[in-house]
């Protein structure tokens, strides 16, 4: 083993982008070399949107709509509710092996933890939505506006993406471990089960749709779905529900990263 | 930011650290000056990992004051995280990238540009000795090649501080020599190093300078042979031929050096120590012999760390014995 000369020291701490960028990298390069996330998550994702449109979605009425039209917009606008337990479990993996504890010790501004994995989450995320509305359209989805409409609504997607990745890693560094994690992020399903994603709302009990009319995700596909067909309803709303989880979150998710 | 060359390396002042109802430090005091290894020797839940916390600004102490190389942990954490690298007790690299990209990756974060990055990770590769595998990825790495790739990674920001909790836990001896190689490595080549551990051995041959903490307190700081010597006078050994001799034996030891004498649960071996030295060994042989006891082995050592360590360990659980008389504590029941 040779000794060598005590090597140059940095001049100066890394700035917030080059951190994060460098926390991001990390994060794509074990996600795109983890083949079991990369493929799996989409086979999962395929799998529920198989089963709602030809095992379940025979016995849905949607009203005017047939149901593949009604489905896939709502499903891939609330697909990062079902993929985002692999980003709570991520984060919390992190923490138990303490590379967490690794990146606080380092002399990297405490944002760029979050900035750096919110990037790359989000990322993973557009993944997802693109993949799983390109199985809707081989499912027999047809956009019912133009290609532009089609666009802004994958656009809102991929902002409902990014929310619910900080939500996500809130919710990882607020669990003991990774099993935990996984347990955490089942609250989601409630959010997206009861909401009128899968099935119009007016079709459940009447003491079950206050709670799936006044929850962020029912507007949130709402707005999906009305900018596919060139309308804006609901849209405001959405983006509201948007700003308020993203300004709830957020300073809990830098908090709480520097006592981990 | 004061970094002047009177500023100790590390000063800690009374720090307490609780979580919740437990305390992990109960105003620790300590001083360390640069240039050493310096290892922090305590049984499990004395309070290691939470100072090491501390040094790597995890954690805030509740009180008390903490300072590496004049900087405070707490309002100048940002320069002290210029001046530390961590390497904790599980090795945090992400077994995903190879070896190379993980200390590219840090020295990045460490705030070097990218070309300075490569160098210091090419750097950091020939010094611990990781070429052969630095382009695999690190999840095929040995336990031992792990965990010195993780001792890199803390290494390429050349930190003025290296913080090493329990670097050696759960190694097999081969990786475990490995990483003692390269520590001594490090030190050599002048950086400052902190250690935790709990195996003895590895303080005797890592460490220039020793503090045994316990219970969240600092029971004994010095050198390794100024530790060895707290504990005061030289034992008396005795190996007996046969198991069922050895209470015999031990009440021959105890009485002849008048203190307590502890059998090893081997059931072989009788330990004690002999405040009169050669002439108590003399006595221990005669009567030995004119009790028929047969013996394999007997002398007069000077106490191992072990014993330092389980003296000053055991000292600090029994109230109604005061650290004069420590080594006479009689020990076993901590390990």
């Amino acid at each position: 083993m040779t000794t060598i000369e005590i090597l140059n020291r940095p001049a100066r701490a890394p700035g917030l982008l080059g951190a994060s960028g460098q926390v991001a990298l990390r994060a794509l390069r074990k996600y795109i070399r983890t083949p079991g996330l990369l493929v799996m998550g989409v086979i999962q994702s395929v799998m529920f949107l198989f089963s709602f449109r030809y095992v379940f979605g025979g016995a849905i009425h949607a009203g005017s709509t047939s149901y593949v039209d009604f489905l896939v917009p709502a499903y891939v606008a609330s697909i990062v509710l079902f993929t985002g337990g692999g980003i709570a479990v991520a984060v919390a993996e992190d923490k138990v092996a303490g590379f967490t504890d690794r990146l606080l010790s380092l002399p990297v501004p405490r944002y760029a933890l979050v900035l750096g994995r919110t990037v790359a989450d989000s990322t993973t995320n557009v993944w997802s939505i693109v993949s799983t509305a390109a199985f809707g359209f081989l499912f027999g989805f047809r956009l019912p506006g133009t290609w532009q409409d089609g666009l802004a609504a994958l656009g809102l997607c991929v902002v409902y993406a990014v929310v619910f990745t900080i939500v996500f890693i809130v919710m990882g560094l607020f669990a003991p471990n990774a099993q935990a994690a996984q347990g955490m992020s089942l609250i989601a399903f409630v959010f997206a089960f009861i909401s009128s994603a899968y099935v119009p709302a007016t079709s459940m009990p009447g003491w079950l749709q206050p709670f799936s009319k006044y929850q962020p995700i029912t507007p949130m596909v709402n707005a999906v779905r009305s900018l596919l067909s060139g309308s804006s309803s609901d849209v405001g709303l959405a983006l509201v529900w948007c700003a308020l989880l993203a300004v709830a979150f957020t300073p809990i998710a830098v908090i709480r990263y520097r006592r981990a | 930011m004061t970094t002047g060359s009177a500023a100790p390396l590390i000063e800690a002042r009374g720090i307490t650290v609780r979580f919740g109802k437990v305390t992990a430090l109960d105003g620790l005091e300590l001083t360390s000056q640069p240039g050493q290894v310096l290892a922090v020797l305590g049984p499990n839940g004395a309070g290691k990992t939470t100072f090491v916390r501390c040094l790597a600004t995890l954690v805030q102490p509740g009180s008390g004051e903490l300072r590496v190389r004049g900087q405070d942990v707490v309002r100048d954490a940002a320069s002290v995280r210029k001046d530390i690298g961590l390497a904790g007790q599980f090795a945090a690299v992400e077994p995903t990238l190879t070896g190379r990209e993980n200390l590219e990756m840090t020295a990045r974060l460490f705030g070097h540009r990218r070309a300075a990055a490569r160098r210091a990770a090419a750097a950091v590769i020939e010094q611990l000795d990781l070429g052969e595998v630095a382009d695999r990825r690190s999840g095929t790495y040995s336990g031992g090649q792990r965990r010195r790739l993780d001792l890199g990674a803390s290494l390429v920001g050349s930190p003025r501080l290296l913080l090493l909790d329990e670097p050696t836990t759960g190694l097999d001896p081969v990786s475990r020599s490995e990483v003692w190689a390269a520590v001594r490595s490090l030190a050599m080549a002048g950086t400052d190093i902190l250690l935790t551990t709990h195996y003895l051995d590895e303080a005797d041959q890592l460490a220039d300078q020793v503090v045994v903490i316990d219970h969240g307190r600092a029971i004994a700081s010095g050198t390794l042979s100024e530790l060895k010597a707290s504990i005061g006078q030289d034992v008396i050994e005795v190996a007996v031929s046969d198991p069922a001799q050895l209470a015999a034996a031990a009440r021959i030891v105890s009485e002849v050096t008048s203190g307590p004498a502890t059998p090893e649960p081997t059931g072989q071996r009788v330990t004690a120590p002999a405040p009169g030295g050669p002439g108590q060994l003399a006595e221990v042989i005669a009567r030995l012999a004119a009790a028929s006891i047969a013996v394999d082995e007997i002398g007069l050592r000077r106490p191992t760390l072990d014993e330092a360590f389980l003296a000053l360990t055991g000292a600090a659980d029994s109230t109604d014995n005061p650290p004069a008389s420590a080594g006479q504590t009689p020990v076993g029941s901590r390990s």
